[in-house]
């Protein structure tokens, strides 16, 4: 099963490769993984899509704690969460295919960020399902290049009392 | 007043009480030998190999408890010391390793002897430093020390660069150090021990499964006091050896792919599995699936990913072995009486059967090749009552010695578990042998591992360590014989050691003490005569070549399942005509 883990870390050098060695190491997956300092300078976030059955899950947990450059470790999978991620997509146009491309955009609320006579960028943000069917639908019309951020993902605050909630909701 | 470095990290390490390192010099650490050198707290025992340096460190740092030290040069100081390093991960012991390094503007340019020592020693250390400024020296040796020694030890690597050596920085040593992403947990949840102690006092046929951890953490006391309060018999893992008495009756020795039969039998058959410091490693386990099948399994370990990561827990204790054991005990003082006696009786009953019914045996014909395992138990109960320390090797000597050598006390045994690193033993031996010049201090060796790292002779000849190196010499790498006999049809595939050293001869070279049993007769009085020679002394024993360890659990096997003697085609071999080694090479190579 799929689980998104964000990971506080100290933010200095070789953080990464200690992240990355501990995943390689012990043969985890790292599906996306995306970093970036928080508003304390000190500290940096990342967000690391892996997957695995309960036990596994519970290793990456554990090893990551166990790693003295982190400081917090949150399985967001067990809580609600929401998590989004941005794609830049480089859609070859004829001259008969360019409005199309700007219909499928508007309708994933898309934003067209840099055009020449062939070419639209296109930037869309969402889930993963929403992802899938832009790239679907923008398929067709010839797409040059491609790159995604990969997942961030934020846990959301509990509308209802703990108990109350069903232990694990919403993958997107 | 500032002062260079290398003066902060001689400065650094007396505060630290250290009071031995193991060391090799190299172009970029010559400031800091050179300070070294104009002192006289810290004794420098110069190795010939930084292998060498590494693994004394761990033997020191084994037999005492504290954090061993080595010091090396940069590049190939660096990668020459990284079996240490491995060796020291996967043991859980405490060591401090300074490597030095090319100058800070130099990093990152393939400079001469650079080597990217973060990078190398990452997956084999618990943590390590590239120290930029000399400002921060002091500071990074003090938390250095503090990872190796706290939680679950480990090895520390700190990559000094040759510029940090010989700047210069005023010098004040913190008093202490908090680091935010490490915190251990020592105290186990009280709730759980609760539990645990529930599960003690109602288990029928429970077994404490006692590894490594319980040595680090001093647990042997309450250890003791557990077993004798509930009647609980006492497995113990390769690491763990000595942290209970070896000849206390509830003892059962090893357990394992070697272990006793009675041991491994009591886990199988077991209704609760209390694990103590111990990580269910695969040499235990067996086959994971038919693991303990009956067993409840508490836990009790510092590292929380050594729980559940090869098996089930049902009571996961997180803390310290010995403070948790102290609070189960207080618990147990006031819950159980005198019937855990009478509830366990049968248990013990059905143990001291298995004991009786496959005890472990050897054959030895008195006028027939000395046996390994003969020469082994003589040298223990030769040296039992001088309460020595023994290192070993890896391989089938190393099984025998953790099989006949029944510890009285924690931190007499030093030896590669985890990562089984031949060419251990020397080394292993000296550095404990450098934390007590006054102590016996005995080398179990084979002739494959012996000669991994031969050259520390000459450390140990300079340096005065007068360790007892007793050679099981059998002409083979004997564990890889072993399973080419009993999997791979005796083919002996790379094997055979056609060419061993007169090992006599070679003690004599380094300026040591050569001697040599080759008749049953001589065992003892070769011993003895060992024993009282105040110098290193080299026991060549050549034994049968061809005598297998059992028991034994073969890889994958089941716990219940152990050959306990070679099987019938195999001693029909060996009946039809004994090879010995080397009269015939042509026909041991394609046999």
């Amino acid at each position: 099963m799929e689980h998104i883990i964000s990971v506080i870390v100290e933010n200095k050098f070789g953080v990464l490769s200690r992240v990355a060695g501990l995943f390689s190491g012990r043969g985890f997956n790292i599906e996306s993984l995306s970093v970036a300092p928080t508003l304390d300078p000190s500290m940096s976030m990342m967000t690391i899509t892996t997957s695995g059955d309960d036990r596994i899950i519970e290793q990456i947990v554990k090893q990551l704690n166990k790693l003295i450059d982190v400081i917090k470790v949150v399985d967001l999978n067990e809580s609600e969460f929401v998590a989004r991620e941005t794609v830049l997509i480089k859609v070859h146009t004829k001259p008969e295919d360019r409005a199309e491309a700007l219909r499928i955009s508007d309708i994933f609320r898309a934003n067209v960020i840099d055009s020449t006579p062939t070419t639209y960028t296109i930037e869309v943000t969402g889930d993963v399902k929403k992802i899938e069917a832009i790239l679907n639908l923008l398929q067709p019309l010839g797409i040059k290049e491609f790159v995604r951020t990969g997942r961030v993902a934020i846990a959301r605050e509990p509308v209802r009392p703990a108990a109350a909630q069903p232990k694990r909701v919403a993958k997107d | 007043m500032k002062i260079t470095g290398s003066e902060i990290f001689v400065e650094s390490l007396k505060r630290e009480g250290v009071k031995t390192i193991f060391a090799l010099p190299g172009g970029v650490v010559l400031k800091i030998f050179d300070i070294l050198h104009q002192q006289k707290d810290l004794q420098v025992i110069l190795t010939r190999h930084e292998q060498g340096a590494g693994l004394m460190a761990v033997g020191y740092a084994k037999a005492t408890g504290k954090a061993g030290v080595a010091l090396v040069t940069s590049g190939p100081g660096m990668t020459n010391v990284i079996t240490a390093l491995a060796d020291a991960y996967m043991d859980s012991v405490p060591l401090v390793c300074f490597s030095g390094q090319v100058s800070t503007n130099l990093i990152g340019n393939d400079a001469f002897q650079e080597a990217d020592n973060i990078g190398l020693s990452r997956p084999c250390t618990k943590y390590n430093f590239l120290v930029k400024d000399v400002n921060d020296l002091a500071v990074t040796i003090k938390e250095a020390f503090y990872v190796a020694t706290t939680g679950r030890p480990g090895p520390v690597l700190v990559d000094i660069p040759k510029d940090v050596s010989m700047n210069k920085a005023e010098f004040t040593y913190p008093g202490s150090v908090s680091i935010r992403g490490y915190n251990p947990t020592y105290d186990g949840n009280k709730w759980q021990v609760k539990q645990a102690a529930e599960a003690i006092a109602k288990a029928k046929k429970p077994i404490l499964y006692v590894g490594g951890g319980a040595v680090f953490s001093g647990a042997s006391e309450e250890l003791i006091e557990l077993a004798e309060l509930c009647q609980i018999p006492v497995d113990m893992t390769l690491m763990g050896l000595g942290a209970f008495p070896g000849e206390h009756p509830l003892s059962m020795g090893m357990l394992g792919m070697h272990g006793t039969y009675w041991a491994n039998m009591a886990m199988h058959y077991s209704d609760l599995v209390i694990a103590v410091g111990a990580r269910f490693d695969d040499r235990v386990t067996g086959k994971v699936a038919e693991f303990c099948p009956h067993a409840k399994v508490i836990h009790i370990d510092i590292d929380p990913t050594s729980i559940r990561k090869n098996v089930n827990v049902d009571i996961p204790i997180v803390g310290d072995c010995k403070r948790v054991l102290r609070e189960l005990n207080q618990i147990l003082r006031a819950t159980v009486n005198g019937e855990q006696k009478e509830l366990r009786k049968p248990w013990l009953v059905q143990i001291d059967e298995w004991r009786r019914a496959h005890p472990l045996t050897y054959e030895q014909d008195q006028s027939g090749p000395i046996k390994p395992q003969h020469i082994i138990k003589r040298l223990f109960e030769l040296t039992k009552d001088r309460d020595p320390i023994v290192a070993t090797d890896v391989g089938q000597h190393q099984m025998w010695a953790a099989q006949y050598f029944r510890l009285a006390q924690p931190r007499r045994w030093l030896t590669s578990g985890g990562l089984g690193t031949m060419g251990f033993g020397l080394p292993a031996a000296m550095g404990a042998q450098a934390a007590f010049p006054g102590k016996l201090v005995l080398c179990v060796t084979g002739d494959g591992s012996f000669q991994m790292n031969t050259q520390e002779l000459a450390t140990a000849v300079v340096s005065k360590l007068p360790v007892k190196v007793i050679i099981v010499n059998n002409r083979f790498h004997g564990m890889v014989r072993q399973w080419q006999d009993l999997f791979y049809d005796g083919r002996y595939a790379s094997s055979y050691l056609d060419t061993v050293p007169d090992f006599v001869k070679l003690a004599d070279a380094y300026g040591a003490v050569g001697l040599r049993a080759t008749k049953v007769s001589e065992v003892d009085d070769v011993i003895r005569e060992a024993l009282a020679v105040n110098k290193l002394v080299l026991v060549d024993v050549p034994v049968h070549p061809y005598e297998n360890c059992y028991p034994m659990i073969p890889a994958g096997g089941c716990n219940h399942e152990m050959l306990l003697s070679d099987p019938p085609e195999l001693k029909k071999k060996q009946a039809a005509g004994v090879k010995v080694a080397g009269e015939d090479k042509d026909t041991i190579l394609t046999a």
